[in-house]
């Protein structure tokens, strides 16, 4: 028995804010100290909060620590593991009440609204170790399959519960498996997208860094309803420490006879290999990702068939991504009633989302389906921070839309994000405030996708090229309202005339933003003006003359000899000139170089 | 496009029979779909994809040079040109984006005097645009090799590439 557990987030996040130097250093002080036996060290997956990594939290007092830096661990290893006195000035300050009592973390604004279930063991348990996950109604699921149900008992619960996909487009889950079962094949297959190459999300990820065995073990399940003995997860080579957590995790559940064969001392047999990939967004369109797990150049098939029809190799195959395989386990465990009781009609359960952008709480949060943008952006993330007001919410990536302002009460299910002209896609949730340029944010989006088309389809390759060239137009100022016109019909001709959900869905920033924004397009076109004053070609520097107090500094600096001015009287900035470095702007100690 | 850089490829004797040590593990996994994982082992050995390494890869696998290059060309992951020693990558992933990681990027590539996805004429410094990282809590960030920098200005970025002496 450990009288105290120290649980140090691994995610990403916090190991890049130099969380595992933090572990390092805490283990170091446990041994050194001969505390080994009654202090536990744990790495964890995400907890979420990424905003204030690096996290750890001490059981039994439940202390939250955060932004805790390798010069804290001293401090916090002598107060609190040898002394029992918890070192306030490290907690997270929302747990901490008024009396200087620790609240429990559930009680916190961020973590209040969330209900955990593809997220559940991250942050709680170890991912390299399957003891921890076995602890936590591990490998049950799978025992309660193979031993008590049929394959179409399995598909039953699954299509009961209601389980959407949570890559993207939202397809039944238990219908996509009951047509590959259906389907006559001697060798079919089970794949795991965890290609996850939306900017800005990162919920599988999280997922397979803090809770790998659900995903190893939904998939085992998944193989057994549809009659397949291999599987693979086609996973971002982006993402070692992913990688290398899945890794382990495999060869744990092979050790532990929960992958290979007879599973259970059962006929079922079922193993798995990891394929890493190598930095292509299309690989996230299903028929893509297989023909890159093949080895090829990963460009899109035309459906039908179907996967489930003549997939990987040509075989039936099923394809799910990582959080909606998270869900598996639990579904089987707890009962399709249970998961649909979670979220709206059409939309059961939860969505994990990456919220990102000007928000806050920047991090990984899990809510039931039919949440409000705005309990989401206000009650968990907290707002925009510096008083900024908030403009719009971003969803589904390159093939999403914008949320305005005045949609904020929308509850977020797959079907009112596509009636508002949005997608749910993986769950990446982009936050803008009024510092933000609509047309600019399109034309990111479509300079991503100019870059990703794969070009096999001319609608995609060429046909987003011409719209990223005439968003660019917008915001150097030289387009006509004519060109406004001309940039819609366009999208909708991509739209039309492309094979893969990449081209498809490649227009969506561009539609969303001059539906809901076009009176930023046209001012940008008819004022040649950028409302949010970020287009550079439409910006103009301006020294203030009240403010200037004529130090020279600006004008000694600037590059191009734009700013003249006597010592100690206001200066001025010649735009003729002026290239917009903003370098004035980054030197003035007084404020007093604004953009006009 | 990027630059061209005309670094004579010299490749060692070692590294060759590394290489092919690697693929023939691969091979006996008898798997279909060696290409990637091929491609991946060799930029692990060599750095990039020169179009020697590519004719080996093509020649074990058996299959045209060609096809090796369509693969290769195909992935961002892969480099057909040297990195520098040292590997900036700015995150233009969304979060980032909007929290200005754009004039970040800028102001390396003006710095450096290269592009995105180029290589300074000593090799020091290559720059890539990455996509999202995924600490976007760090908004927004760069990275030199295994060293990543949150909350990254335009101002710092300087003082940064200044820690990189040798």
């Amino acid at each position: 028995m450990f009288r105290s557990h120290i649980l140090v987030c691994g995610g990403t996040g916090c190991t890049s804010g130099n969380s595992m130097k933090v572990y390092d250093a805490l283990v170091d002080r446990v041994q050194k100290a001969g505390l080994e036996n009654e202090v536990h060290v744990t790495k964890t997956g995400c907890f979420g909060l990424c905003a204030y990594g690096p996290i750890m939290i001490v059981y039994p007092e439940g202390a939250f620590y955060s932004q805790v830096k390798v010069e804290d661990v001293d401090e916090i290893f002598n107060e609190h593991i040898v002394k029992g006195r918890i070192v306030t000035r490290l907690l997270y300050k929302e747990t901490v009440g008024e009396d200087g009592s620790i609240k429990a973390l559930n009680d916190t604004n961020f973590y209040k609204k969330q209900h955990r279930v593809a997220l559940r063991n991250c942050g709680v348990i170890n991912p390299e170790k399957i003891e921890e996950y076995i602890a936590y109604d591990g490998y049950e699921a799978l025992g309660k399959v193979l031993t008590e149900m049929t394959p179409q008992d399995v598909i039953d619960v699954i299509l009961k519960s209601g389980l959407r996909g949570r890559g993207g487009a939202g397809f039944p889950t238990g219908r996509k498996w009951q047509f590959a079962k259906n389907s006559v094949g001697n060798k079919k297959y089970v794949c795991c997208n965890a290609d996850e190459g939306d900017p800005g999300a990162f919920m599988d990820r999280s997922i397979l860094e803090g809770d790998p065995h659900a995903v190893i073990e939904a998939m085992a399940i998944a193989a057994y309803a549809i009659g397949s003995d291999q599987g693979y997860i086609y996973v971002r080579a982006e993402y070692p420490i992913a990688v290398q957590r899945l890794t382990i995790a495999i060869k744990q559940a092979r050790e532990y006879g929960l992958l290979g064969k007879n599973i259970f001392g059962t006929k079922f047999n079922f193993d798995l290999d990891i394929r890493l990939g190598a930095g292509a967004f299309v690989c996230g369109e299903e028929t893509a990702l297989m023909t890159s797990i093949e080895g090829h150049r990963g460009e899109p098939r035309p459906r039908p068939p179907f996967p489930a029809i003549k997939g990987l190799f040509g075989k039936p195959t099923i394809l799910n991504n990582v959080e909606t395989y998270a869900n598996i386990p639990q579904i089987i465990l707890k009962g399709a009633d249970w998961f649909a009781s979670m979220g709206t009609e059409k939309s059961r359960g939860t969505k994990v989302f990456a919220l990102g952008g000007k928000i806050h709480n920047t991090g990984l949060v899990e809510i039931p389906m039919g949440t409000t943008m705005r309990e989401i952006i206000y009650d968990i993330g907290g707002g925009c921070p510096n008083g900024k007001k908030f403009k719009a919410a971003q969803t589904g990536g390159p093939s999403g839309g914008c949320i305005p302002a005045h949609l904020i009460d929308t509850p977020i299910d797959y079907d009112n994000l596509i009636k508002i002209g949005s997608m749910m896609g993986s769950g990446g949730l982009i936050v803008m405030d009024e510092d933000n340029c609509m047309v600019d944010i399109a034309k990111f989006f479509l300079e991503f996708t100019v870059d990703e088309s794969c070009g096999k389809c001319t609608a995609c390759r060429i046909g987003t090229k011409r719209l990223y060239e005439m968003l660019c137009k917008v915001t150097d100022g030289t387009a006509t309202m004519e060109d406004l016109d001309k940039m819609e019909e366009l999208c909708y001709y991509i739209k039309e005339n492309s094979l893969c959900g990449l081209g498809q869905t490649a227009p969506n920033p561009v539609l969303s933003t001059m539906h809901y924004f076009r009176d930023e397009y046209e001012a940008h076109v008819r004022d040649k003006r950028c409302p949010a004053g970020v287009c550079k070609k439409l910006l103009r520097y301006q020294i203030v003359a009240d403010k200037c107090k004529g130090c020279t500094l600006c004008a000694r600096n600037c590059p191009v000899g734009a700013i003249t001015g006597t010592v100690k009287e206001p200066h001025v900035i010649d735009p003729n000139k002026c290239i917009k470095c903003g370098v004035c702007m980054e030197k003035c100690r007084f404020g007093a170089v604004i953009k006009a | 496009m990027a630059k061209k850089i005309d670094v004579p490829f010299n490749g060692t004797k070692e590294q060759e029979e590394k290489l092919r040590a690697e693929l023939a593990q691969l091979k006996k996994r008898g798997d279909n779909g060696l290409m990637i994982a091929a491609l991946q082992k060799a930029q692990d050995i060599y750095g990039y994809l020169p179009e020697a390494v590519q004719q080996i890869i093509a020649d074990e696998l058996g299959v045209s040079l060609a096809e090796v290059y369509g693969v290769a060309t195909f992935y961002a992951q892969f480099s057909l040109y040297p990195k520098g020693r040292y590997k900036i990558g700015v995150c233009l992933g969304t979060a980032c984006y909007v929290k200005g990681s754009g004039d970040v990027y800028r102001k390396i590539c003006d710095t450096l005097k290269i592009e995105g996805g180029q290589c300074t004429d000593d090799l020091k410094f290559s720059l890539d645009a990455t996509r999202c990282i995924g600490c976007c809590g760090l908004a927004p960030v760069m990275t030199v090799n295994d060293d990543v920098y949150g909350k990254v200005s335009a101002e710092e970025v300087e003082g940064i590439l200044a820690k990189y002496t040798d």
